[in-house]
């Protein structure tokens, strides 16, 4: 993928943040000065004082000479850094990455790679960040490019756009000052010195004679801006993931080791899990042999837990799976997914049991480990006739009913999953049959109930209706009949067993 | 005279019934706690197990070789769900391959929304869920459709039963298959003709023939009984099925 790179400077830092704290000082000129040697040297520059002449390096004393009324307020150290990275906190809803700019101190660095388009292209992209900043009261110069480097200088040197398209940055740099480079002061002094005032004079320069003349750090800035060297940003916020390893000085390969590693990394983890306040919900255990192969087990809950037993359970149905070899050296276990855990509220009485019990959600997960969660199944009522669509799969283990199971028409104990044709007697136009044959067997009707005709859903599939009806044979056994179809209608009508009545 | 007879009776009575008790804690029995002696709604047939009261701690199996005789005991088991899930706890049904139609549950007062059913492909599964889930202290029952359990099989699943106090059902499709099981009873449930009240057409209340064929300690015996809507009811006297086919001719019959 193509990364992006974008540079926030906040030109007045520390005056902007002083204006929205204290708002009456927009009318006075300001600066911040701290002591250095004995004098009060100005560190930063409110835009009324630069106006009169103001700049930062002077001394306090002289400042107030040129700008009478001048407020001279006191400097903390740090003070740059605690800001940005409060703002760098704010911005990380514009990239996960965001780093502060060390050269600098004034300004932040977002690695952007795939994340403008959600506010629908680049330009969109800076101008949100560029307005929501503003209307925090900062004044801020983004830019957007292919490197760092390149987004650093443009966002303060930058002149014709902000937005440098992708391989544009070389040439977007040709125009700008050697300042744009983030060089230390002998450098630049060197290169003004020579002649060089702007970049396109000595870009062209053979290497070796520029690291002769102006050292490696200045080859490095250069490089690193034409993304010739990679920069690597510091993320403010590093995510943190729930990964425990175990590296083994000896090779493990035995069951009872691979249970003890499994038990020394469950306890770490669900130790951090339990202080976050998460559960595991995906574990994922990885093994790294000697012979470079990689073996790997997975175990999924119901619900999110950092109960080390239980898990320990989940993994234990999993070993035998574990090809050791010749040993594994290096355990990895992982949570790619964790919930929030429920804690469940101390009880001195023993709860009552339900669908939420504790032992039922391990026993699911235990057989959801070892023979898959598509084998269980919890019915939920549908409010349709249609006895195959009658009841509805729930989705969860607590889901609970929208509506009550109805008991008024009669429904077979156990259902045929597709109803059996058979050969029956019956008259004409509606009664029950007389007798029926099913599997070979005549089974003579002695009683019935019925019909009950049930239509079929027609905006869901086509087809003809049944009539059921409920017999009851000379044995003694109950069933469930249907007619599907009209007498003499067009389609062929056709008798089946649909079920046992209990 | 006839006071002092009278007293030596009842002493011996006494006696007999000590001697019983005591024959069968010799035998491993263990009484329920006086307290715990809830009824089941079974009413006569309790009187069959030791010290008449329906053993909860207990593997029950059922013989079901016909289709009709599944049904039936589906049927028997669901009205004794109804009385062991009342507390709200839940129900785990195990089985290869599954009939039982979950709409059909509520003629029984069963919430099916609170039976897990787990369909597996082989009997080793079955086999495995059904001891995992007889550990499982918060569940009501547990019902496995079984076709083959040995005796060392059944014993395991009975001591998982003894520890945690699920009831099990087990129900086994070939009866003659290894008969010995340390089950605690042993169940037929067939199918018997229903009746109605005099000249009420259609069927009546399910009914079936109950065969206790084995009982541990207790005496095995043979009962009719019915699900009368809401619970069980004895069939003192079984009239002889008339021939007459009788169907409901109802004059408002609704269509639909």
């Amino acid at each position: 993928m193509q990364r992006r790179f974008v540079s926030i400077w906040f030109r007045q830092l520390l005056a902007d943040w002083q204006l929205i704290h204290r708002p009456e000082l927009a009318e006075v000129p300001f600066v911040f000065a701290a002591p250095d040697h004995g004098r009060m040297m100005i560190n930063a520059v409110s835009p009324l004082a630069a106006i009169s002449g103001v700049e930062s390096g002077m001394r306090a004393a002289d400042a107030k000479a040129i700008c009478p009324g001048l407020e001279v307020l006191d400097d903390k150290p740090g003070r740059p850094r605690n800001l940005l990275r409060g703002l760098g906190e704010w911005c990380v809803r514009y990239s996960p990455i965001v780093a502060i700019d060390e050269f600098g101190m004034d300004g932040l660095l977002l690695d952007v790679s795939g994340c403008a388009h959600l506010w629908g292209g680049e330009r969109g992209y800076l101008k949100e960040i560029v307005s929501r900043l503003k209307g925090k009261g900062y004044t801020v110069r983004v830019a957007i490019a292919d490197t760092p480097g390149a987004a650093w200088a443009i966002s303060r040197f930058g002149k014709v756009t902000p937005l440098i398209p992708i391989g544009g940055h070389p040439e977007a740099l040709l125009d700008l000052v050697p300042e744009a480079l983030r060089l230390e002061r002998p450098v630049l002094a060197k290169l003004r010195k020579l002649g060089f005032y702007h970049i396109k004079s000595f870009i062209s320069m053979p290497r070796s004679v520029l690291r002769r003349r102006f050292g490696e750090d200045f080859l490095l800035r250069l490089a690193q801006a034409l993304g010739t060297e990679d920069e690597i940003l510091i993320p403010l916020q590093v995510p943190v993931p729930f990964q425990e390893r175990l590296p083994c000085l000896e090779p493990i390969k035995t069951r009872t080791g691979i249970e003890i590693a499994i038990t020394r990394m469950l306890e770490n983890l669900c130790k951090r899990m339990q202080s976050e306040g998460k559960g595991l919900r995906t574990g994922v255990l990885t093994g790294y042999r000697i012979d470079g192969k990689v073996v790997q087990v997975t175990i999924g809950t119901n619900g999110a837990t950092h109960s080390i037993s239980h898990l320990f359970k989940l993994f234990q149905l999993k070993i035998d799976q574990i090809r050791p070899a010749l040993g594994i050296e290096l355990f990895v276990l992982d949570a790619p997914k964790v919930d929030d855990v429920e804690v469940p509220q101390e009880q001195m009485w023993t709860a009552k049991p339900g669908l939420d019990d504790q032992s039922l959600i391990r026993l699911l997960d235990r057989v959801a480990g070892k023979v898959g969660s598509e084998v269980i199944h919890r019915y939920l009522p549908a409010k349709r006739y249609w006895p195959e669509r009658a009841v509805l799969q729930a989705r969860s283990v607590t889901e609970k009913p929208a509506s009550n199971w109805r008991a008024e028409k009669p429904r077979p104990t156990e259902l045929l999953k597709r109803p059996d044709p058979i050969e029956v007697m019956a008259l004409i136009p509606d009664h029950p049959p007389k007798f029926f044959i099913y599997k070979g067997v005549r089974h003579q009707v002695i009683k019935a109930d019925g019909p009950e005709r049930i239509e079929r859903e027609w905006w869901l599939d086509t087809g003809e209706h049944r009539d059921y009806y409920q017999v009851e044979d000379d044995q003694g056994g109950r069933y469930w009949l249907f007619r599907s179809g009209h007498y003499g209608g067009e389609q062929q009508y056709q008798w089946f067993i649909h079920g046992f009545f209990a | 005279m006839l006071s002092f007879i009278e007293q030596i009776m009842d002493t011996k009575k006494e006696i007999f019934l000590k001697l019983q008790q005591d024959i069968l804690l010799w035998q491993g029995f263990k009484p329920q706690a006086t307290g715990k002696a809830e009824r089941v709604g079974l009413g006569e047939i309790e009187q069959a197990f030791p010290g008449g009261v329906f053993p909860k701690r207990a593997i029950h199996e059922f013989i079901t070789v016909l289709p009709e005789d599944a049904a039936a005991s589906d049927g028997f088991i669901a009205g004794l769900l109804a009385i062991l899930m009342q507390d709200g706890a839940a129900c785990v049904w195990v089985s290869t391959s599954r009939r039982l139609f979950p709409a059909s549950l509520s003629t029984f007062n069963v919430e099916a929304e609170r039976i897990i059913f787990m369909d597996v492909k082989t009997e080793k599964d079955v086999l495995w869920i059904t001891e995992e889930a007889l550990k499982c202290e918060g569940l009501a029952a547990v019902v496995a459709e079984l076709n083959n359990l040995s005796l060392i099989e059944s014993r395991r699943l009975q001591l998982a039963v003894e520890e945690s106090g699920v009831t099990g059902f087990i129900l086994r499709k070939d009866a003659s298959k290894a008969a010995t099981t340390v089950a605690t009873a042993r169940w037929k449930i067939s199918p018997m003709l229903t009746e109605n009240e005099e000249g009420m057409p259609g069927l009546g209340f399910p009914r079936w023939r109950v065969d206790l064929l084995k009982v541990r300690n207790g005496n095995p015996g043979s009962w009719v009984m019915e699900w009368a809507g809401e619970c069980f009811e004895e069939v003192k006297n079984v009239s002889k099925a008339d021939d007459g086919s009788v169907w409901s001719e109802r004059e408002d019959r609704q269509i639909g």
